[in-house]
């Protein structure tokens, strides 16, 4: 079936035809048909740019397939089918005392996704990313045969296809660590840095003492409050330290969605005024508050109560962009890249900012030690990319890098530089997929693959 | 405990239904013909639910095998059943039906001939025990024939006429008999078709079975208001609907 298919950001949108195998059967039936001239899996669609598109060409939904297929309850470890969302293992398994050891700002990605964008969330600066926690995963290669790839096991593979964005194969299901929790909540600790440079010293100082620190920064404050932000951070509460009101059901999974977008609003709801007057507004009223508890489903994914929430920057979309500069260029880096960001009245509704720690082997992955910052820019004048490829040459210059996973813009030759594994991953990829039957509009765009289709 | 047998287990409404039938405290016997599938579709539930699973083979076309098979499942159920499942079948093409017999008898047999054979050794069993439920899939489509899908249209309604038979039979034993008619559901089977509208998702559906199991209802439209698109597609008269392109 051919469809028009974007990602998240509802920029670019695409033409490809769609498959929805609910077995592994049909599945390769798909893939050994050879009807498509390159085919991609693709999950609930939560990649904001072209990461998930595959232009004239196959895209595999993957949502289908979505058991569970055991849970070895000494070591914590679930095993399950790809398209198993984040959402169903917290449903299932936080009542029984257990959490994701890493999850995005969505719950609703599927746990095929999350592998191949091999995804940070909050404690990046403590975990790492969601591949530490990968005991093993399955692949499906394009020869048809099925390969277990762990850190131990066809690594070099593994390390292509954390963080490879669909391009090695079709992760068919992966072995997942998850982490004990005896309550549903975080003691989460607010403070309000006034500029940038008390947002560093906060971070610094105190950032170790937390498994889960983010900061939502105001980006179109300007002058000395350039920079000025709400650092929120917490550590999971143990049962016993709950209030008494709570202890009667400390695992809960909290409240089901309320709200949604039911249409697409008019384009001009979030532009340059009303913006600055939220930010301002969600500054102002911020407190700096210490040990407010919160439940895990509005800390982690507060944007998830609003069903739809990307329809609200109207039908031309917005881009997500997401980079990271390194601690030693991370003052200057995000310093000039806020100014122009104010002096060009680019707004961004949400902007996010956050320390990293260590680099994981992932080839492809995205995080690496430093400060990354995350900004939802409404997609309405082209001078849009004129203005990203400037940052993007900016983030380069600073030794940074962009997020793929976020991305719709980047030039192939920018992103070689950003990515010196490259090199790497293409060896791998070569081998394993000659022929190029994985490919994706992403992976054409950046030239990821040489001479993909 | 409740046990139930699911015919069929691994097609996209019964694997809802399983799992709502496991959500209920219910042991099943997941039965059909693909076990990989039905090892993982058992895992699923195992891990979701904490049920009771075990899978059997089951082949629809070979009813020499039915009577052992009802056995096997009484014995995989613990000795007792409460309930069985028939939710396999097949749509067929209906165009390489019309030149093709073999095609034409195998849409009739997995969607009339074969239910009845399996059907009648549950009923003898829930007969002697005077007390259980069947649900069967039927379809909208045995309601009135149409020049699309006639011969899976004519299987189901056959099917159809078949359970109110049955139904009249096991009412004096207490035993439940259900007729499901599913609209369009969002499955492998409806996926990427064109004139699709209308659409239910496989949990809904399965939702709505469940009520009307638990109401001890003998026909089911899901959605419900089929109920009443299909009142309205068999009130026209023969003369006007021949010549409808439906």
């Amino acid at each position: 079936m051919e469809v028009s298919l974007s990602g998240w950001g509802r920029y670019p949108v695409q033409r490809c035809r769609v498959y929805r195998p609910e077995s592994l059967k049909a599945l390769k039936e798909v893939l050994a048909s050879k009807t498509e001239s390159s085919y991609l899996a693709r999950g609930l669609g939560r990649a904001y740019g072209d990461a998930a598109l595959n232009e004239g060409g196959g895209v595999i939904l993957q949502t289908r397939r979505n058991r569970f297929l055991g849970f070895d309850e000494a070591a914590g470890v679930v095993r399950c089918e790809a398209g198993v969302s984040l959402a169903e293992i917290l449903d299932v398994f936080v009542p029984r005392g257990y959490f994701l050891p890493v999850t995005p700002g969505t719950k609703f990605v599927t746990v095929g996704g999350a592998i191949a964008s091999d995804v940070h969330g909050k404690n990046h600066h403590k975990d790492g990313t969601i591949s530490n926690f990968v005991a093993d995963l399955d692949l499906l290669t394009a020869d048809g045969n099925r390969m277990t790839c762990s850190p131990d096991e066809n690594a070099d593979l593994f390390w292509a296809t954390v963080g490879g964005m669909g391009l090695t194969g079709v992760i068919l299901g992966a072995s997942l660590r998850l982490i004990p929790i005896s309550s549903s909540y975080i003691r989460v600790d607010y403070h309000k840095a006034r500029h940038i440079d008390e947002a560093f010293e906060m971070f610094e100082a105190t950032d170790e003492q937390y498994q889960y620190s983010v900061a939502w920064i105001d980006c179109l404050a300007g002058g000395r409050s350039l920079g000025r932000s709400v650092l929120m951070r917490g550590n999971h509460v143990p049962a016993e330290e709950l209030p008494e009101a709570l202890r009667g059901r400390p695992l809960h999974t909290g409240k089901k969605r309320m709200l949604t977008v039911p249409f697409d609003f008019p384009s001009v709801t979030l532009n340059y005024t009303s913006i600055r007057a939220f930010n301002a507004l969600y500054y102002r009223v911020s407190k700096g508050s210490p040990g407010v508890l919160v439940h895990y489903d509005p800390f982690f994914y507060p944007l998830d109560a609003v069903l739809h929430w990307n329809r609200l920057y109207g039908k031309r979309g917005f881009l997500q962009y997401q980079v990271v500069f390194p601690f030693e260029t991370s003052r200057e880096g995000l310093i000039a890249l806020l100014e122009r960001l104010a002096r060009d009245r680019r707004s961004s509704f949400l902007a996010v900012l956050k320390r990293f720690g260590a680099e994981g082997p992932g080839l492809l992955s995205f995080p690496r030690p430093g400060y990354t910052l995350a900004l939802d820019i409404p997609a309405r004048d082209r001078g849009l990319f004129a203005f990203l490829r400037d940052m993007d040459e900016w983030v380069l210059k600073m030794g940074g890098r962009v997020y793929l996973t976020k991305d719709a813009e980047l030039a192939p030759e920018l992103f070689a530089a950003m990515y010196p594994r490259l090199e790497r991953f293409r060896e791998i990829k070569g081998r394993i997929d000659p022929e190029n039957r994985f490919s994706s509009s992403m992976a054409r765009r950046l030239r990821l693959v040489e001479g993909a289709r | 405990m409740k046990t139930a047998a699911v015919l069929g287990a691994a097609s996209g409404i019964a694997r809802s239904l399983a799992a709502e039938l496991a959500r209920d405290g219910y042991r099943l016997v997941l039965a059909g013909r693909d076990g990989e599938e039905l090892t993982a579709l058992a895992g699923d539930l195992r891990v979701r639910y904490g049920a009771d699973v075990r899978v059997r083979g089951f082949d629809a076309l070979d009813e020499a095998s039915h009577r052992a098979f009802v056995e096997g499942c009484l014995q995989d159920a613990g000795g007792e059943l409460d309930g069985v499942v028939l939710a396999y079948g097949y749509l067929g093409d209906q165009r390489r039906a019309e030149r093709d017999f073999a095609e034409a008898r195998r849409i009739i047999e997995t969607n009339f001939t074969s239910c009845v054979s399996v059907l009648h050794l549950f009923a003898e069993y829930f007969e002697r025990r005077r007390r259980g439920w069947m649900c069967v899939f039927s379809s909208v489509a045995g309601d009135r024939g149409r020049q699309s899908n006639y011969v899976y249209g004519s299987a189901k309604g056959g099917l159809s006429i078949y359970l109110q038979g049955l139904r009249n039979r096991l009412a004096k034993s207490g035993v439940q008999v259900l007729t499901v008619k599913p609209g369009f559901v969002d499955t492998a089977m409806t996926f990427g078709k064109e004139g699709m509208v209308l659409v239910a998702s496989p949990e809904a559906v399965a939702r709505g079975v469940m009520r009307a199991l638990k109401k001890g209802r003998d026909v089911v439209y899901v959605p419900g208001f089929w109920r009443w698109i299909m009142a309205g597609v068999r009130a026209v008269p023969e003369r006007v609907f021949k010549k409808l392109s439906l």
